[in-house]
């Protein structure tokens, strides 16, 4: 049963499968175990990034192709959702049009720019998509009469995902059961969900091919595998995907902006997470978005604290103050890349 | 001897080959002319050009090494846009220090400064290229996508170090008096400092052409674009030379960087990674590896982002991403791919 919900790809190591179990269970039951808002927003962010995560990794770590326009993607399926809920209201149906007509605009985007940058060379890509990716941004910023420009949309979300609403008025554990509780298990169950579907995806006969094509394009080529159709079709299926990490956080925040989805730090955030998790693998993903984010949140009071026991150094302070904590991530990816490609789930593995 | 010896006869290349060898060359007078059918004022086409050209001979300054860096080594390297930043702040504290000499209006005084700022940041951008390519660049020979996100790394590391160094907010860097305000052409303005720029790009443009086809040096960067292992097999240390490329590189983002922070007249962290965009369009406009195409390209986006500024400013940033695709699409290898021997 589990063998067949992970589509055979198990953990292959005690404490990586332990560790997965933990930040499982702590998500399924984050309501309960940690309740409060910032916890509970927290582990929605997880959810929704492990997604976003997992989406890129099908492109960089299991395709080989570097791509600077995932959060492109992601932007366009937030902004769907958040359009379509604020013109045809606040309804299920609205959520589902946003979604369908977001994942539409990114697969044919996606389908564009690979069918006339994979073509030529995979370098080119890397360097198309930055440029279209922040042509998009500013775009969007320019186009304030549709978008909200750089203020973004604020939305209402169907009146049962919002805190007014209340299920029953029995409590479990304590902990109210209102419409908070409801948009979050939507959130965790849609993220799992899509999430076993990329598992699935990578370890069937069309992701051994990705990883044959990643390992030697020319071979695979030779094989007869036609490699541009498979690097299209795998940029095409992860901008699905990040489109709809994108509906799922436009759905939890219920605000949908350029900063939050289109800008080039999420980028990075993005490409922290994979390298630091481990490419090419689907876990990698997992293990990347739940550190990563809970870093983002809980280290930087930790080097707030440091900033004031070092006050007085010269430097020092300015190094360890909590807006400079990309530098020590940046440091961090640097090495990682070069002593540790396969990241954290790669170094579990290794062990045994 | 007959007189009917069959003579070898030499076949030049048609009329059509030839203007299809310099179609590119015509398009940036073509976009220009364009530019003036379609914004219908001369005058404010003059000042347009002028601002397109000197622009796009700022971006070719930056872009220019990028190029060659890749042409010669297979290295894309994602963190040129440090150097742009670190060009335009080290630039902007020389400039600070030499404030008597700014604040004179005496031309002359003026000059020196800006020399003196530009020497300074070239100097610091290319000993960080030497850094940079010995600790960032060099494990990772032969893997693009190891080199990509390893020098993406590099540029967000550089860029929180400048915000350790000169602070995390936006910094004002005033011209100095001799390159403020603008000269008056008929009806149009010309701004002195766009002059300046001018004419220091053409200068760098001519210049480079000179080392590259006329120099040693410059013949042994050629032979290595086309086929560095034959270049090694020769006796010539092909990696000590792509190290002064990559230097010189640098060097060259360094001055991009002034000059783009005195065009500007504000400095961040973040303007190196912007300016990446445009720069990073024109490199694929012109051929990756190639300084002809890189020239051509940034002309191109220099004229073309003043243009679309001026007729739809909504758009200007989406109008080169257009025009990129239009080129891939005429060459999908740009203007003029670079040939390996391979």
């Amino acid at each position: 049963m589990i063998n067949t919900l992970l589509s055979g790809d198990r953990p292959n190591s005690r404490m990586l499968a332990l560790l997965l179990i933990a930040i499982g269970l702590c998500l399924a039951f984050a309501p309960f175990l940690f309740p409060g808002t910032k916890p509970l927003d927290t582990a929605a962010r997880i959810c929704i990034f492990i997604v976003l995560v997992a989406s890129y990794d099908l492109l960089l770590g299991y395709t080989g192709i570097v791509s600077f326009a995932h959060t492109m993607f992601f932007g366009i399926g937030a902004y769907g959702v958040a359009l379509a809920l604020g013109s045809l209201g606040a309804s299920f149906l609205a959520i589902l049009v946003g979604v369908l007509a977001g994942t539409a605009l990114s697969c044919a985007l996606a389908l564009a720019i690979g069918l006339f940058s994979l073509r030529v060379k995979a370098i080119f890509f890397a360097m198309v998509t930055l440029a279209v990716a922040s042509a998009f941004a500013v775009l969007v910023s320019q186009l304030s009469s549709i978008t909200g420009g750089e203020d973004g949309l604020t939305y209402r979300i169907p009146r049962e995902l919002t805190p007014a609403f209340r299920l029953t008025d029995l409590r479990i554990f304590d902990v109210r059961i209102d419409g908070r509780l409801l948009a979050y298990y939507l959130i965790f169950f849609s993220a799992l969900v899509l999430f076993l579907v990329m598992l699935r995806i990578v370890n069937s006969p069309f992701g051994t091919t990705l990883k044959a094509v990643r390992d030697n394009a020319f071979r695979a080529e030779a094989i007869g595998y036609r490699v541009v159709r498979y690097r299209t079709t795998a940029t095409v299926l992860s901008a699905a995907m990040a489109s709809l990490a994108g509906a799922l956080l436009a759905i939890w925040i219920r605000y949908t902006g350029p900063a939050t989805t289109l800008s080039m730090e999420i980028m990075i955030d993005i490409l922290l997470m994979v390298v630091i998790g481990g490419m090419g693998t689907m876990y990698g993903a997992v293990i990347g978005a739940s550190l990563f984010i809970l870093a983002q949140t809980y280290l930087q009071s930790l080097m707030a604290s440091a900033e004031t026991a070092t006050r007085g150094l010269p430097l020092l302070p300015d190094l360890v103050a909590p807006e400079r904590w990309l530098l020590w991530l940046g440091t961090l990816f640097i090495l990682s890349v070069y002593f540790f490609p396969d990241g954290i789930v790669g170094r579990l593995r290794n062990r045994g | 001897m007959s007189e009917t010896a069959i003579r070898p006869r030499l076949v030049g290349p048609t009329a059509m080959e030839r203007l299809g060898k310099a179609a590119p060359l015509l398009l940036a007078p073509v976009l220009a002319l364009a530019g003036l059918a379609a914004i219908g004022n001369p005058s404010v086409w003059l000042t347009l050009t002028v601002a397109g050209l000197a622009m796009g001979l700022m971006i070719f300054i930056m872009a220019s090494g990028l190029t060659v860096i890749f042409g010669l080594m297979d290295v894309i390297n994602f963190g040129h846009g440090a150097f742009v930043s670190v060009g335009a702040f080290v630039g902007f504290t020389v400039l600070a220090w030499l404030s008597g000499w700014t604040q004179n209006p005496a031309v002359v005084l003026n000059l020196a400064a800006v020399f003196l700022a530009i020497l300074a940041s070239m100097a610091v951008t290319g000993a960080l290229g030497l850094a940079f390519e010995r600790v960032i660049v060099k494990p990772v020979y032969g893997h693009h996508l190891k080199q990509i996100l390893v020098t993406m790394g590099g540029l967000i590391v550089a860029q929180q170090l400048i915000h350790v160094i000169w602070g995390p907010d936006a910094i004002h860097v005033a011209r100095p008096p001799s390159l403020q305000g603008s000269f008056i052409v008929g009806e149009a303005a010309i701004e002195k400092y766009r002059m300046l720029a001018v004419a220091i790009g053409l200068v760098l443009f001519l210049a480079m052409r000179h080392v590259l086809r006329a120099t040693k040096l410059g013949l042994l960067v050629r032979a290595g674009v086309e086929n560095g292992e034959m270049v090694e097999a020769l006796g010539y240390r092909i990696n000590r030379l792509f190290l002064l490329v990559f230097m010189a590189g640098s060097a060259l983002a360094g001055l991009g960087g002034i000059m783009w922070g005195l065009y500007q007249e504000t400095i961040t962290a973040h303007m190196g990674s912007e300016i990446m965009v445009l720069v990073f369009v024109v490199v694929i406009i012109g051929g990756l590896g190639s300084i002809e195409g890189c020239f051509i390209g940034a002309l191109l986006v220099g004229l073309l982002a003043n243009y679309m500024a001026f007729l739809a400013p909504k758009v200007a940033l989406v109008s080169t991403i257009a025009l990129m695709v239009a080129i891939l699409m005429w060459r999908p290898q740009g203007l003029y791919p670079v040939v390996k021997a391979k």
